[in-house]
């Protein structure tokens, strides 16, 4: 799509373009340039000169128990994170869509927590949880459960993965019942006419008719979980025990900050680049149907 | 016809119940961080901790505020606002710029620029976290506003935004503009810009909820604790070690971390909404 009316001239456009090109040059392209050159390269211990390795930092990597692991903890911890927070979502909207009136109070209610930093987020669950001080360890403590994340490793993955969530399922919330509602009333009547029952319709006429809105909360959820929930780890578990969280973005930046390995670190931007890359693309595509839909 | 699907009665009663359950099962964490910011440490460290309020209150706020741990929370909350609203001002403004030319112009190289601009929508600062610490090193902008900002604008979410919607603004508009003689910026400032400031409004609140949230980068350049933003302030009130933690001062601290976006949110539901849905398109 193009302008048919546009204006002449040459060196204002450019002057006008200037501003965001010269941010990005710096702030983005020469650092992502960075992160390929570094990442075919080890450095020594201080720093004073380093040796090009080909790609032998990914070689390294990839055979890596550690970092196999941090792509398995990533998994679940993002598949967990999506599942929990739509899960939650939809049972809510679904709720809400019920209602004549009233729905809008409660998506004021419902959406703020969407404001609330991850990594705030991570600092109250940790304190309901917290070993010493916690009030919902202590209450499982009276029931003869024995919480503590600090040394169980699925305690601590269940415990970034509720945090993580939390706020996530205000914003999930927010679009299913946007989606729930541009559900034309008649056709949900009709079938209602027919008797079909709650669950009838929702298997066979609300959840298709979601599904775009469904698909699209799915990319937009794994990328959170993926890039965001820096905060509520590095709060909570400064992905310890053993590892057991320390997904992907963590591993650079404690590899990259705490261990100072910086070709390993480059490397491993370099391999999230080609991620987001791909969930890029699935979101493009798939936002193309949409505009189809 | 209505009874169908909504429900009336006891149905209805449950459908609220259910609501009621989910709002107060999200609301619980920080209603426990506000408890615990109105009660003394002694109550704190005996567990169980009360479940109401206490008399507390203005003790640790002002305690937050003006000594906080390692440096006064006043300050960090003026830092989270100088960085906020500066990422939302550069990136709207460099925003509407560029788009302007990208839409309103031909020049050589537009299409170049279009595409690099579309690139770095795929690539978040956490994935090129070291390389961009050193350009803010090498740039002695290490515990600095400038430092803070300038990274996070490099993105083109705002760019594609503008884009779309000055595509939409029908041409007759721009027609009218140069037969009255009016240029370029005339026709940018006297017609563009008012005609967005909808989209500029709801972009604003989106970014300043983007730019106060902001963690990982302000943990890595702001080494110094009076340049520290409050939301990443927090952690670092906590001591190393096996020490206790200010439990009622760091509490303190977790809410007013969350109360401007929070507020944001709430009283401009409407542009919150409509940018959240807009960025996403």
């Amino acid at each position: 799509m193009e302008k048919r009316v546009i204006f002449k001239g040459l060196w204002l456009p450019l002057l006008l373009v200037a501003p965001q090109m010269v941010i990005t040059a710096v702030f983005f392209f020469y650092p992502a340039g960075q992160a390929i050159w570094q990442s075919l390269f080890i450095a020594d211990p201080f720093g004073l000169k380093s040796q090009f390795v080909g790609l032998g930092n990914f070689e390294y990597l990839l055979a890596d128990p550690f970092y196999r692991a941090s792509f398995l903890t990533t998994a679940i911890f993002s598949i967990s994170v999506t599942l929990v927070s739509m899960g939650v979502a939809l049972y809510l909207a679904l709720l809400a869509d019920r209602l004549i009136k009233g729905s809008g109070t409660y998506r004021t209610l419902l959406i703020w927590p969407y404001a609330v930093a991850p990594a705030v987020a991570g600092v109250l669950w940790m304190f309901m949880f917290n070993t010493r001080v916690g009030v919902v360890a202590w209450y499982l403590g009276v029931l003869g459960y024995d919480w503590n994340h600090v040394l169980n490793e699925a305690e601590a993955m269940g415990l970034v993965v509720v945090a993580s969530s939390w706020g996530r399922i205000s914003y999930n919330f927010l679009f299913f019942l946007a989606g729930l509602q541009a559900i034309p009333r008649s056709v949900i009547e009709a079938a209602a006419i027919d008797g079909a029952h709650f669950w009838t319709r929702f298997r066979t006429i609300v959840w298709p008719l979601l599904s775009p809105v469904t698909f699209f909360l799915l990319v937009v959820n794994i990328v959170y979980a993926f890039f965001e929930t820096f905060g509520v780890i590095h709060t909570i578990t400064s992905g310890g025990p053993q590892q057991a969280t320390t997904i992907l973005v963590y591993k650079v930046y404690s590899d990259g900050f705490v261990g100072q390995d910086l070709g390993s670190s480059a490397a491993q931007s370099v391999i999230l680049l080609g991620l987001v890359g791909l969930l890029t693309i699935i979101q493009f595509k798939f936002i193309e149907r949409k505009v189809h839909y | 016809m209505a009874g169908m699907v909504e429900k009336r009665g006891f149905g209805h009663w449950l459908t609220h119940a259910g609501l009621i359950v989910g709002v107060l099962v999200i609301f619980f964490p920080i209603w426990l961080a506000f408890v615990a910011s109105t009660v003394t440490q002694a109550e704190i460290v005996q567990p169980p901790m009360p479940l109401l309020p206490g008399d507390q209150f203005f003790n640790n706020y002002r305690q937050a505020l003006v000594a906080g741990v390692n440096a006064p929370v006043a300050a960090m909350l003026m830092n989270s606002l100088i960085m906020a609203l500066g990422i939302a001002f550069g990136k709207i403004v460099i925003s509407l710029l560029s788009a302007f030319a990208i839409v309103y112009f031909r020049f050589p190289g537009r299409k170049l620029f279009f595409w690099l601009i579309f690139l770095t929508l795929m690539l978040p600062v956490e994935v090129r976290i070291v390389p961009t610490y050193e350009v803010i090193a090498g740039f002695g902008m290490l515990n600095s506003y400038s430092g803070l900002i300038f990274p996070l604008i490099a993105s083109a979410t705002a760019t594609f935004l503008f884009r779309q919607f000055f595509m939409t603004v029908p041409d007759e508009l721009t027609e009218a503009a140069r037969v009255d003689g009016a240029g370029p910026m005339r026709f940018f400032w006297d017609i563009l810009v008012p005609m967005s400031r909808t989209n500029i409004a709801a972009l604003f609140v989106i970014l300043f909820i983007y730019g106060w949230n902001q963690y990982l980068w302000p943990l890595l350049i702001t080494t110094d604790p009076s340049m520290n933003t409050i939301v990443m302030g927090i952690k670092q009130m906590f001591p190393s070690g096996d020490d206790l933690a200010d439990w009622p001062v760091i509490m303190a601290t977790s809410i007013l971390a969350m109360l401007p976006p929070v507020l944001v949110v709430i009283f401009m539901q409407k542009l919150f909404i409509r940018g959240l849905v807009d960025s996403e398109k």
